[in-house]
């Protein structure tokens, strides 16, 4: 009795502490990050360093405008392609498709949100890039070497697809049926019940996929480095290379780790996708606990 | 008849839409698959996964010292994630902590597991120079721990919730403790999940370029101990895919790495389905 006693203590003790490791984790981040971004936070204001589109290290100039105008665009266009696709994609999957189609599908679009990052890149660099170059930028009359916003939006868009597809069918299936049934038996047409009770009732977890989709395009470093251009100006057309918060990271931290200015420079960066990432998290809780108190079925 | 036909024809407008989606969603798929796979099995070779690359240059050889680097990574990580992550899920049911405490902790993992993995690298790239060692098999083994244990942790703690209650109570009620309630019963019937959640991680983690870029560096040979700088796949193919004569080896990295990708997939689909013959229903 005695030994399983101890066991039991034992266990549950290593348990607790592998489970404070993991907000130890998240704390030391944090702290490290404010602590190393300290450093150019002293030189210049921090509303100097968001608000000024400079970025210049070597001048001391580390305006981050640019970079967040450029992150912001590419989210924003992503987003913008995905979610329709994505939603509509999800909807004929769970509520038109045939049975047997439907199982082919799924394992597809499993396999599409593991393909890694880097791929996603190396296709889009490949396939993309020289077809934004030769066609879809003269097209729209611009001249492009094709390494531009719009890639990165494209690339970005494709890489969400699997994730808001996936999340957004787990929560159609997990609707009462009795719900569409009863839709169904006053007379509306399909569409009109997928619009009116499948949509509301899995609101909450459909707003989640797309944050979730939103948390996953903000924060993807090595796609958007390859396909994006780096040129830290603010873009004067969606065909103009540009840069994003998380992919700066990537390509400047090899040759400015060296300079602790410019290495904090960088660690404000880190933070403040830290921050976003942060407040987006809190922002799912609330909204997902308001809609499910709204949504209630 | 006329409100009847408006209402039909927009049922039809969107279906249109919606296959119109898919196709977009599936073509895209496609041609990442095309590309990959025309490209990569055109270039690779006997050569290309039996040697490292030449002494002092990086184009000639093959991509051996990536792919041992990826596995050296990549297995370990997940080995040392699953462990701690298999504590963190087990804990975090109501049987050991308050709500309140574990809806807390459930929080923070969401967040990391929202970070960008590069915040990963550099994170664990700082420490290890604190500590002396720099950029290291040893850092990115670290860093991609780190990346996996909340993607683990997460899929490990839905799969134990869905564990009925009435199993851990006639376990207690047998007298068992708290901790052996968990190891053998929860354990075993959440098994096929906490499977799930291994594999999903370490997909992530053998793909994952951002979090290894930094901390484990580039080399051309393979490492001999955990301190030596290593090459991986996806960084591999990072730094090789802009070069026109380097194209070749970042094909056959990318071939490589989406077949394990797909073996992962696949495998998961399998031994979930095998597993879960034994489950209590």
């Amino acid at each position: 009795m005695n030994t399983r006693k101890f066991r039991d203590v034992i266990g549950t003790k290593l348990m607790l502490i592998a489970t404070l490791f993991a907000s130890i984790i998240f704390f030391l981040i944090l702290i490290l990050l404010l602590f190393k971004s300290s450093l150019v936070l002293q030189t210049e204001s921090i509303t100097e360093i968001l608000f000024s589109s400079t970025w210049n290290p070597d001048r001391g100039q580390f305006g981050l405008a640019s970079v967040i105008i450029g992150t912001m665009i590419i989210t924003g266009i992503a987003l913008l392609i995905a979610i329709p696709i994505s939603l509509l994609s999800a909807i004929y999957i769970v509520e038109y498709a045939p049975k047997r189609i439907r199982k082919i599908i799924r394992p597809f679009i499993d396999v599409l949100a593991g393909v890694p990052s880097v791929v996603y890149g190396l296709c889009a660099f490949l396939f993309l890039v020289p077809l934004v170059k030769d066609f879809i930028a003269p097209f729209f009359g611009a001249q492009s070497t094709g390494l531009c916003i719009f890639t990165a939006s494209i690339t970005l868009a494709i890489m969400v697809f699997p994730i808001i597809i996936s999340l957004c069918i787990e929560s159609f299936d997990a609707i009462p049926i009795v719900l569409k049934e009863a839709s169904l038996s006053v007379g509306a047409t399909k569409w009109e019940t997928i619009k009116k009770v499948v949509m509301r009732a899995s609101a909450p977890s459909v707003i989640a996929a797309i944050l979730l989709g939103f948390g996953r395009a903000f924060g993807e470093t090595i796609a958007i480095n390859m396909v994006v251009g780096g040129i830290t100006r603010v873009p004067t057309s969606l065909f103009s290379p540009g840069e994003t918060l998380a992919s700066l990271i990537a390509s400047k931290y090899g040759e400015l780790m060296s300079i602790p200015l410019h290495e904090s420079a960088l660690m404000l960066v880190a933070l403040i996708l830290f921050v976003v990432v942060f407040l987006f998290n809190i922002l799912g809780v609330l909204v997902l606990r308001r809609a499910k108190k709204r949504w209630n079925y | 008849m006329e409100l009847l036909n408006k209402r039909i024809i927009e049922e039809k407008l969107f279906k249109v839409l919606m296959i119109l989606s898919l196709c977009i969603v599936l073509g895209s798929l496609f041609i990442i698959f095309g590309i990959v796979i025309f490209n990569g099995a055109s270039s690779i070779s006997l050569e290309m996964i039996t040697q490292t690359p030449k002494e002092g240059e990086v184009l000639g050889g093959g991509i051996l010292n990536a792919i041992i680097g990826s596995i050296y990574l990549a297995l370990p990580a997940t080995g040392i994630a699953f462990l701690i992550s298999m504590m963190i899920a087990l804990y975090l049911q109501r049987d050991f902590t308050p709500s309140w405490f574990s809806n807390f902790i459930r929080f923070t993992l969401d967040v990391l597991w929202g970070i960008p993995s590069i915040i990963y690298g550099i994170f664990c790239l700082m420490i290890m120079i604190y500590l002396g060692v720099g950029s290291s098999l040893l850092a990115g083994i670290i860093a991609l721990t780190l990346l996996e244990i909340p993607i683990i942790t997460r899929s490990m703690d839905e799969a134990i919730k869905m564990v009925p209650i009435g199993l851990k109570e006639v376990s207690y009620s047998l007298g068992s403790t708290k901790f052996e309630t968990a190891m053998k019963v929860l354990r075993r019937q959440a098994f096929p999940g906490i499977l799930a959640g291994v594999l999903l991680g370490l997909g992530r983690g053998i793909g994952d370029a951002a979090s290894i870029l930094f901390t484990s560096g580039f080399s051309n040979r393979i490492p001999s101990s955990i301190f030596d700088s290593t090459a991986a796949l996806p960084t591999m193919i990072f730094n090789l895919y802009s070069l026109p004569s380097g194209q070749p080896k970042a094909y056959a990295a990318a071939f490589i790495l989406l077949i394990i990708v797909l073996t992962i997939s696949v495998a998961s689909r399998l031994l979930t389905r095998r597993f879960k013959k034994h489950v209590i229903k």
